[in-house]
């Protein structure tokens, strides 16, 4: 468990999760470039025909492209459920555009001398599209491809947000557990996918149009193959759906910890922490890893599972910050540790809530919280110099945010700037440490398992109690980073398993243990 | 044969095709003449129902055209166009075979038809094998031909055939053409703006100015009996070349005075006697005579 694992070493370590991941990716790539393909060249023929649906179907699938790619995964969750079904059919409208316009294009370009003499041969519609039309617009319509299959290799790391797995699982699971080489083992494998797909179409492309339609049979079968193989078998070994997410699938008090502790092997789904509760509450996963203070485990009336054998200790959540930072802004801490011991788990559960479930901005929530705590009060609109406040990209570190921005605005002469929705611990501990933001709210868990990394004994031994392990991280912290942890918040904030409580009740599982009893009971 | 009777094509409010009547007869191969413009391709494309007439309408051997579906319609009508249309991804070999691929004929009638056709437009057979963007200007449109030419339909249709080819190549693809025995057994319509040209091949000529038929006659009739002015003029420019070409050696042999030398084919025309006849000093004589007879016979047309 050092750190100074080499790239090559990691890589070793995790082959087959590796090899796993680029058939996941290559299967997701291939079958909804399949099915793009599929739509897309029809749906371009028949604009070339009736030119007057040119426009709107263009502009449709234009805008659609637009649609950032993780909103639409998220717009994919209630019809089609997690896994790879969204997935695919995600990366097939985005695959769309290239392909339907440059169809379009090809065939409207083929010269009208050419489309006229074929006519006047005696040609057919049909036989003129087939024998002339199509043959022609062929380089471009696979340029098109070409395009949409770079595309979808990019947009297919984001598969591991719903589930479907894919390079997309080690390249987020990286940015949120701090492992560089986790994070490059899936971002060179997506890079050089990209660009092998990339010279083997432009292969094609080049070599005209007798060996296409040999490769284009061959793509068929190792798209079908790589599919049926990869992306649908897996599913179905658990009784219950289980989907941890990629930070959870690498931490002690995670994934690892169940497997050591309760030697649980799970199997589960990684997917993005955004949408698991959504999931859960659907009845798409069954058991999912989470918050204690999460608004949503009320709201969507889950129940956390007893951790029985504690491999989940609880840790305090405050802001850290360059002690160098606080000798810069004098009042800066005092104003910070106004919230301290202000905050304990169920206040922060309601306000979690409030944002979740009720739809207020972090903004209002944290306002409303201040001044109901008697500690609002109005800007001074001061300008001795900026404060920049991060936060990771989940409902809570909003609401903490936005409450520093007030706190600090009311009591000193500073302007503060908030930059929300960092994507998870390594990306706001990066900014942190290269001067991108001054602060942001983390958890000492996180700093003791994610940030320092010590040994197992250490981990033990501190996490215990939560106040041993603020201890621990703050000193070590101050030594290592030259960063400070400021008075806890207050409450604590624990990972946690979670069902939904109806189903939980039917199996009679109510810790961790009883869950591995159900479960191993096959 | 082919009947246009009171055929009429507009495009907006412009009157392309002007209510026309012409008929086109076998073995023929009539020409309609006239600037850009003046609705002479349009009439052509009507034929094959390219372009739908909104007045009129055209019989092909006394049949009406408008009940025949267009795909069969034209698969009994040969087309050959400006620029070849040959399909830039089919070789010399496959674009001539798409028609008889159509009508399903088995490879080997195809093969030795294509064969028997390189042979009299003077193409190599080791063409076949080659794509269009390889082959010469004038070599394409021999190709275009071949493929107008390979089912042996009763009709066919020339859009501006030699437009594109430069003087020489155009002169011998226009010997070859007149030449093809293809031609005795259908009707011909060619389209050209190209006076001289019209003389060369055409048996009659339709001229045609802003959508309507000024004259139709033989070639000597538009040049001693034009119907008006305009007809006169179109002709002015070229018209002594036009004379004689529009005159066969036939026409002038009761005046000739000399027996002709060998390389003077009886079929040919004046015109072409003529250069014959002077690029040698041995035949000044019969040249002196040639243009002697001619005088005879061309007081008689303008009497």
């Amino acid at each position: 468990m050092t750190q100074e694992q080499t790239f090559w070493q990691f890589v070793a370590s995790q082959q087959d999760k590796l090899f796993a991941q680029v058939g996941q990716h290559l299967g997701l790539t291939f079958l909804s470039l399949l099915l793009a393909i599929a739509v897309g060249i029809p749906l371009g023929i028949l604009i070339a025909r009736r030119r007057g649906l040119a426009t709107p179907v263009l502009g449709v699938a234009g805008v659609l492209q637009t649609v950032p790619s993780i909103a639409l995964l998220g717009f994919m969750i209630p019809a089609f459920g997690i896994g790879a079904t969204p997935a695919i059919i995600a990366l097939l409208i985005y695959a769309l555009l290239p392909i339907i316009r440059n169809t379009y294009t090809g065939i409207t370009g083929v010269s009208t001398t050419v489309t006229e003499a074929a006519t006047a041969l005696g040609m057919s519609k049909s036989q003129r599209l087939f024998k002339v039309e199509l043959p022609l617009a062929m380089p471009v319509i696979i340029a098109g491809i070409r395009t949409a299959a770079v595309i979808n290799v990019g947009v297919a790391t984001l598969a591991s947000f719903v589930a479907a797995g894919g390079l997309g699982e080690f390249i987020f699971g990286g940015i949120s557990l701090n492992n560089t080489n986790m994070i490059l083992a899936g971002a060179i494998p997506a890079a050089l996918l990209a660009v092998l797909l990339d010279m083997a179409i432009g292969y094609v492309q080049k070599s005209g149009l007798r060996s296409f339609r040999k490769l284009l049979y061959a793509i068929i079968v190792i798209a079908v193959a790589l599919a049926a193989y990869f992306l649908w078998p897996s599913g179905t070994e658990n009784k219950l759906k289980i989907g941890f997410t990629p930070e959870f699938m690498g931490r002690q008090d995670g994934d690892l910890g169940l497997r050591q502790v309760y030697g649980m092997r799970l199997n589960p789904v990684v997917v993005s922490d955004a949408i698991m509760y959504k999931a859960a509450q659907e009845g798409k996963l069954d058991v999912i890893s989470g918050y204690s203070t999460d608004g949503r485990i009320k709201a969507f009336n889950l129940v956390v599972l007893q951790d029985d054998k504690n491999i989940f200790p609880p840790y305090y959540a405050a802001p850290i910050i360059k002690t160098e930072t606080l000798t810069r802004f004098p009042g800066l801490e005092q104003a910070l540790n106004l919230l301290a011991g202000r905050i304990n788990d169920s206040i922060m559960t309601s306000l979690n809530y409030k944002t979740e479930l009720l739809h207020q901005t972090p903004e209002r929530v944290a306002k409303d919280f201040l001044v109901g705590a008697g500690l609002y009060k109005e800007s001074k609109n001061g300008n001795k110099g900026t404060v920049r406040i991060g936060s990771k990209i989940f409902g809570e570190q909003y609401i903490l945010a936005e409450m520093y921005r007030m706190l600090i605005e009311g009591n000193t002469d500073y302007k503060v700037e908030t930059k929300t929705g960092l994507g998870g611990t390594k990306i706001c501990f990066d900014a942190l440490m290269n001067n991108g933001i001054d602060l942001y709210p983390e958890y000492t868990g996180t700093g003791l398992l994610v940030l320092l990394t010590p040994s197992q004994k250490v981990v033990n031994e501190v996490s215990k109690d939560s106040k041993k392990t603020y201890d621990y991280v703050n000193a070590r912290f101050g030594k290592q980073y030259g960063l400070q942890w400021l008075k806890p918040i207050g409450f604590n904030n624990a990972y946690a398993l979670m069902m939904r409580r109806e189903q939980a009740e039917k199996l009679h599982v109510v810790t961790i243990s009883d869950l591995k009893k159900y479960l191993g009971n096959e | 044969m082919i009947t246009l009777s009171g055929v009429s094509k507009n495009y907006g409010t412009q009157k392309a095709v002007n209510n026309i009547s012409l008929q086109a007869n076998d073995k023929e191969i009539l020409v309609l003449l006239g600037t850009s413009g003046c609705g002479k391709t349009t009439t052509l494309k009507m034929i094959n129902r390219l372009i739908e007439p909104d007045a009129g309408t055209i019989l092909i051997d006394g049949k009406d055209i408008k009940n025949s579906k267009p795909e069969a319609l034209r698969k009994t009508i040969g087309f050959v166009m400006q620029h070849g249309g040959l399909f830039p991804h089919y070789t010399v070999a496959q674009n001539i075979a798409v028609l008889p691929g159509l009508l399903k004929w088995d490879a080997q009638k195809t093969q030795s038809r294509t064969a028997e056709l390189l042979e009299k437009l003077n193409l190599p057979q080791s063409i076949l094998i080659r794509y269009p963007h390889e082959l010469s200007g004038g070599q394409q449109q021999r190709v275009g031909i071949a493929r107008a030419l390979v089912a042996n339909t009763p009709v066919l249709l020339m859009d501006e055939p030699f437009g594109a080819l430069d003087t020489i190549t155009k002169a011998a693809i226009h010997n070859e053409f007149k030449s093809l025995d293809e031609l005795t057994n259908k009707t011909t319509v060619l389209v050209t703006h190209d006076v001289q040209e019209a003389f060369e091949l055409g048996h009659r000529i339709c001229l045609m100015d802003k959508g309507q038929i000024v004259q139709t006659g033989t070639p000597a009739e538009m040049l001693y009996h034009p119907v008006n002015d305009f007809v006169k003029d179109f002709f002015a420019s070229s018209r002594l070349v036009l004379e004689y070409r529009s005159a066969n050696l036939q026409n002038i042999l009761p005046f000739l005075k000399e027996v002709l030398p060998p390389e003077v084919a009886k079929s040919a025309n004046v015109w072409q006697t003529l250069q014959i006849l002077s690029s040698e000093k041995q035949y000044s004589v019969h040249y002196d005579a040639v243009i002697q007879a001619f005088g005879h016979y061309r007081k008689l047309q303008t009497a």
